[in-house]
């Protein structure tokens, strides 16, 4: 019982303080769930990541469904889907209701304009870090700079861009 | 109504790949074209707070829209439609991911599939940076922000409070000075 409620509060910070979509949340969840729970490996972390690109939907709902039924089967996985949207619901609700106070309010906009680099920065972090344990020697680095390539120049989709990397690391590897 | 707007927000979540962004064009079709629920301008501004406030954007708005038709039953109903897609899909492929993992061959698809995450995410940032026009100050920011979370053991939450506060502080500062 204690572990689900740990998750949910993990998720529900998950879900506060997610600014800036998908990716810039992973180094947040990397630190709630890898290194203050030890709830899951880097490798098992970024292969969820992957999972979750290829599969339809938010990358925040999938991810808190796919740790939270590695932590605490099904259970878990309601727990965490809860908890990281129940922070949006309650914050959309409050909004919905003032929604004149917070258009004539500089204060969001300057709040905002502040956290826009740090989302940058964040991104950036997820990157290194995926980097990390994804570098396991050359070979990997080439896959990193090809994809990158085809991906950014040649708007190659994103599914696909995964398939060819699976497919590489089984001639590969 | 409601049905309908479960159905609607469902369809949504269950065929757009590539995250929360991907669905807002396809949301767009289907509440502002097709159903005519909500004009273009009203739309719009909803994207604007979705994309401003904490979480993921297409859940945001699903709730915003669902509140605006039908109050605090519609934004349960549209929220619900959105996220319950990705719940069911991802369930089911949890009950089988763990049991293949250890099979040699999915493990070397994996080992092919991390580096490129890192392309995917390398990509994300590359592109955001060249349409922020961030000026050189916030570049450095960025720049500033990554070294400390690669090299410092500090949660991003800190991060976030103390840019954007600091933000506030500092345009405060120069409004004040702007009117004296």
């Amino acid at each position: 019982m204690s572990s689900l409620i740990k998750l949910f509060l993990s998720f529900f910070k998950i879900g506060l303080f997610s600014f800036g979509g998908g990716y810039a949340m992973l180094p947040l969840i990397k630190k709630e769930i890898i290194e203050v729970h030890g709830w899951l490996t880097n490798a098992e972390f970024i292969d969820i990541i992957a999972i979750s690109e290829m599969t339809p939907g938010p990358i925040a709902i999938n991810s808190a469904t796919f740790l939270g039924y590695r932590i605490s089967g099904i259970l878990g996985s309601v727990v965490s889907t809860i908890a990281v949207v129940l922070p949006s619901f309650i914050i959309m609700s409050l909004i919905f209701h003032f929604v004149n106070k917070f258009k004539d309010s500089p204060y969001s906009d300057w709040f905002f304009r502040g956290i826009r680099p740090i989302v940058l920065g964040l991104i950036a972090s997820a990157a290194v870090s995926v980097a990390m344990d994804a570098f396991v020697d050359i070979k990997s680095v080439l896959i990193t700079l090809g994809i990158f390539y085809i991906v950014t120049f040649k708007r190659l989709n994103l599914i696909i861009a995964i398939i060819i990397a699976g497919i590489m690391g089984v001639i590969f590897y | 109504m409601l049905f309908n707007m479960f159905i609607t927000f469902f369809k949504v979540g269950a065929f757009t790949i590539g995250g929360g962004y991907a669905m807002i064009p396809i949301i767009q079709r289907e509440i502002v074209e097709k159903k005519k629920w909500i004009e273009e301008d009203e739309f719009l501004d909803a994207i604007a707070v979705s994309q401003g406030s904490p979480g993921p954007v297409a859940v945001n708005l699903s709730i915003l829209v669902g509140y605006r038709l039908k109050g605090l039953k519609g934004a349960l109903t549209c929220c619900l439609g959105t996220i319950l897609p990705s719940f069911l899909i991802i369930l089911l492929i949890a009950t089988v991911f763990f049991q293949f993992r250890n099979n040699p061959i999915v493990e070397r698809v994996f080992i092919g599939i991390r580096p490129a995450v890192v392309a995917l995410i390398a990509s994300a940032v590359y592109q955001l940076a060249k349409k922020s026009k961030f000026d050189y100050n916030k570049y450095i920011i960025s720049i500033a922000a990554l070294l400390i979370l690669v090299f410092f053991n500090i949660s991003p939450i800190y991060l976030i409070l103390i840019g954007g506060i600091g933000s506030i502080l500092y345009y405060k500062g120069k409004d004040k000075s702007s009117k004296d």
